[in-house]
């Protein structure tokens, strides 16, 4: 019996398990914070389903295809890194991590075209433009705004989250013994890929 | 086996790394942050007490009388704003919670300590924020806790500032909920099976999932609302094709569940006084602690109760009007079995018994009137109305604000090591009943009459009740700050408490008064019932 | 209750990226039928392949699949929570 290990005042308390399923929690909140958004396009899209369809041709649909290719991928890559380090391969983890990375640099930079190609266009929130557009239009391109900036400040926050683990790893604070860290890193990213695989659809995908 | 040697070992006077005030503003330890919460939320509680008692005093008389009508409208919001998101969303968890929940379960702390500390940090940050609000150009919120669009995105106040505080005080709810049912599914102490967690730790369980998954749809409300402010962006903005009632929907999906955030902790120290005040077992604990999950999960099937004049569909109306009435139900649950645990107990009337004894009254005011309001026909009269006014007040003040006052006295010396005085104990609960009926009941009659709320003006005819409602405000707000002050001057001169004062058996009570900083010597390994009084004899000899 | 849980089950290189190709798969059928006009079942189709490409995510490259049971209890209570949200605000719009 360890009680009175247990009565030290520092004693420091691991508990991986505890540990995941706080991360889990915070990951539903993440589920329920973008749950409301697809809620009002759902509400939208039901009342405006012409507009919407209309509006939604201004999008490409070979960059959103592209990435969401990207995201899933760097989910595969960012899996392959916590194997790596369970399998206790140091170097192929920080590889695999710092690719998952570049992916996500590439995710941002297709959408930074993206968008300040319909800027260019004269479409962006509050726009002369836009606000001559039909109602159901204008909703369209608001949500596609909010929703994909939203997502987007997510996908930053991950890769900003990726790259301490990356230095962790590097300086053995994260070891093939103690991982949970970057697994649940992992968990965000994937969070970030699975927000994508239903934004993509219900945005590029109306024809 | 609590030491009694332990000397200067009690949590808040041993220091760790840092001395003095570090101490605390750096400290991890659930007991002390507990503390510092009950500092800043009771300190914003009385400002919005002091908001309430302006408010009564504009509305002594028709028409002016001590401010502006711009004044008026910031002030009921503001009153609005401080109780709900400073003081009854966080209070009971953030407070006795966050002290009581490891201690409860026989853990040293909760599951992530650092992520306490933060809660609290963003907790103060969200208050800042509200305050700054108030100052800035363009001058308090004018437009109702509600922030109902399309007012909210064309006032010219401080909107966007103080709605983005309520998102920021979001998510420290959100961190204490992720904390506590994290710490509830992983630091049981050894033999503390999910059915023998007292019942005020299966409420703050519940309670924790509410602050989890309604949360993120007020925080994402709030964005939409910024953006909307910001950019003109067309989400709820009418004039742009948005649906101002798909607002008040997902306003709602939050603000109804946390009503339940607000309740279920309350109802948990209930289950906690009535056995230890009884010298009996609870009667169906199980069916209390289910019906906490239960009200927690229905608790999300309502929201649209509050829109039923909205211009909602007809076929969403009596849906969410009968789904209103279920909910009601496990709440008739636990109040029978309150009374249940009662009979044939041997009662000890003290005052925490006796701020139950109020809570049990005035909720059950509360709740009743909420069936007036749940059914439509009713509902088409007094929406809007004082009667509205009178109902929450009396379930979330008479409801959580007296549960707050009781938790408060029941579990002051165990948290301080010191008893206050009985007598006035006794006679603030009296009072404050007094003062309550007298401050909210007469807005019934004048919601019934026709007096609709967050109106600056009345006509004539509501004088007489107005009056006695000011009166009673003076009565009830005197007995709270009597309170206060008893409670602080026992801080500093009250006799010295007992580990056990009341005969309660849950862990707090086997543990010193104050407890040490890591509440237990030995973790100890639970064998009893929760509610077993026959432990009591062989507490007498630990 | 400390101590690291050692999960017996790691899912290997392999199994990782069979996953990957299926979910290129469907993200190519769900492309190539958005061309096709499937009248009132357009959504409801991109929706399902969504859900299933989120399930191989979800057990698979987030592990619930071999996770303990209260981790899938927590996933089907928030999921079933937010479903539930959708229905009811939908009394409204539909009926409106």
């Amino acid at each position: 019996m360890s009680d009175h290990q247990e009565a030290a005042v520092h004693h420091v308390h691991r508990d991986d398990l505890g540990a995941k399923m706080g991360m889990w929690l915070f990951l539903f909140t993440e589920v329920l914070l973008f749950g409301g958004m697809f809620l009002v396009y759902a509400v939208y899209r039901y009342q405006y389903p012409d507009q919407f369809h209309f509006a939604a041709m201004e999008l490409n649909t070979t960059v959103g295809t592209l990435n969401t290719i990207i995201l899933l991928t760097s989910s595969l890559t960012v899996a392959l890194s916590i194997d790596a380090l369970q399998k206790g391969n140091k170097f192929l983890s920080m590889m695999m991590l710092v690719i998952t990375i570049l992916f996500a640099v590439m995710f941002m930079v297709n959408k930074y075209f993206e968008w300040s190609t319909k800027f260019s266009h004269g479409i962006y929130p509050g726009s002369p433009e836009l606000l001559n557009k039909p109602n159901g239009q204008i909703l369209f391109f608001g949500l596609y705004y909010i929703m994909t900036g939203l997502h987007g400040l997510h996908v930053l926050i991950g890769m900003a989250v990726l790259f301490f683990m990356l230095v962790f790893i590097a300086k053995d604070k994260v070891t093939p013994d103690n991982y949970v860290k970057l697994e649940n890193s992992g968990l965000y990213w994937h969070l970030v890929d699975l927000i994508w695989i239903f934004l993509f659809p219900l945005f590029y995908l109306i024809q | 086996m609590p030491d009694a040697v332990a000397g200067n070992n009690f949590y808040h006077q041993s220091t760790n790394k840092h001395t003095g005030i570090l101490s605390w503003l750096l400290t991890t330890d659930h007991k002390r942050i507990g503390l510092m919460y009950l500092v800043s939320i009771l300190t914003f509680f009385l400002v919005g007490v002091i908001i309430g008692v302006l408010l009564r005093l504009e509305l002594l008389a028709p028409g002016r009388t001590i401010m502006s009508a711009q004044t008026y409208n910031s002030f009921f919001t503001l009153h609005g704003v401080i109780m709900i998101f400073l003081f009854i969303i966080p209070g009971l968890p953030a407070i006795f919670g966050n002290f009581f929940l490891p201690i409860q379960i026989g853990a040293r702390d909760v599951a992530f300590p650092r992520l306490n500390l933060l809660s609290y940090y963003i907790y103060v940050i969200g208050a800042i924020l509200a305050l700054v609000s108030l100052f800035l150009p363009g001058g308090p919120v004018d437009t109702g806790w509600t922030f109902y669009i399309p007012y909210s995105i064309r006032s010219t106040t401080n909107v966007s500032l103080t709605i983005f505080a309520a998102f920021v005080l979001g998510f420290s709810s959100i961190l204490t909920g992720i904390n506590f049912v994290t710490t509830t599914h992983r630091l049981r102490a050894p033999g503390m099976t999910f059915f023998k967690m007292p019942l005020f730790v299966w409420a703050t369980y519940a309670t924790a999932w509410i602050q989890i998954i309604a949360t993120p749809v007020v925080a994402i409300t709030i964005l939409l609302v910024m953006m909307e402010r910001a950019f003109g962006v067309g989400i709820f903005d009418p004039a742009l094709g948005g649906d101002p009632i798909l607002f008040q929907h997902m306003f709602w999906i939050y603000s109804h569940p946390a009503v339940y955030i607000m309740i279920l902790p309350a109802m948990g120290v209930v289950s906690e006084i009535i056995p230890t005040f009884s010298r009996r077992t609870i009667f169906g604990y199980r069916a209390i602690a289910m019906s906490s999950l239960a009200i927690a999960f229905v608790g999300y099937l309502v929201w649209a109760h509050h829109m039923f004049t909205s211009g909602m569909s007809d076929t969403a109306r009596w849906i969410f009007s009968l789904l209103t009435f279920i909910v009601a139900l496990p709440s008739g649950v636990k109040i029978f079995n309150w009374v249940a645990t009662m009979y044939k107990g041997s009662i000890d009337p003290q005052a925490p018994f006796l701020w139950v004894m109020n809570f049990i009254f005035l909720f059950s005011i509360g709740g009743l009137t909420g069936l007036v309001l749940g059914s439509l026909a009713t509902d088409i009269h007094v929406h809007d109305t004082y009667f509205v006014v009178a109902h929450f007040h009396y379930t979330m003040f008479g409801g959580t604000g007296t549960i707050f006052f009781a938790a408060l006295h029941y579990w002051f010396p165990k948290m301080f090591g010191k008893m206050y005085n009985k007598k006035f104990a006794n006679i603030a609960v009296a009072i404050y009943f007094i003062g309550f009926n007298m401050l909210y009941f007469p807005k019934f009659i004048m919601g019934y009459m026709g007096m609709p709320r967050r109106y600056y003006d009345f006509l004539p005819q509501f004088t007489p009740y107005q009056k006695i409602s000011t009166i009673g405000s003076w009565i009830l707000a005197g007995t709270i700050f009597f309170i206060v002050g008893y409670l602080i001057h026992a801080l500093i001169k009250g006799k010295k408490a007992t580990s056990n004062p009341w005969g309660g058996v849950t862990l707090e009570w086997h543990i010193p008064s104050p407890p040490p900083m890591e509440n237990f010597h030995t973790i100890p390994t639970i064998t009893h019932e929760p509610y077993d009084f026959s432990q009591l004899k062989e507490m007498k000899n630990e | 209750m400390s101590g690291n849980d050692k999960h017996q089950h790691h899912s290997g290189y392999g199994t990782y990226i069979i996953v990957w190709l299926a979910l290129l798969a469907f993200t190519s059928i769900t492309v190539t039928i958005a061309g096709v006009n499937l009248g009132r079942y357009t959504l409801f189709i991109a929706l399902l392949i969504a859900a299933v490409k989120s399930g191989l995510v979800i057990n698979i490259f987030m592990h619930i699949k071999f996770e303990e049971k209260i981790f899938k209890a927590f996933i089907a209570l928030s999921g079933f929570t937010l479903i539930i949200i959708f229905l009811l605000t939908f009394f409204d719009y539909i009926y409106r």
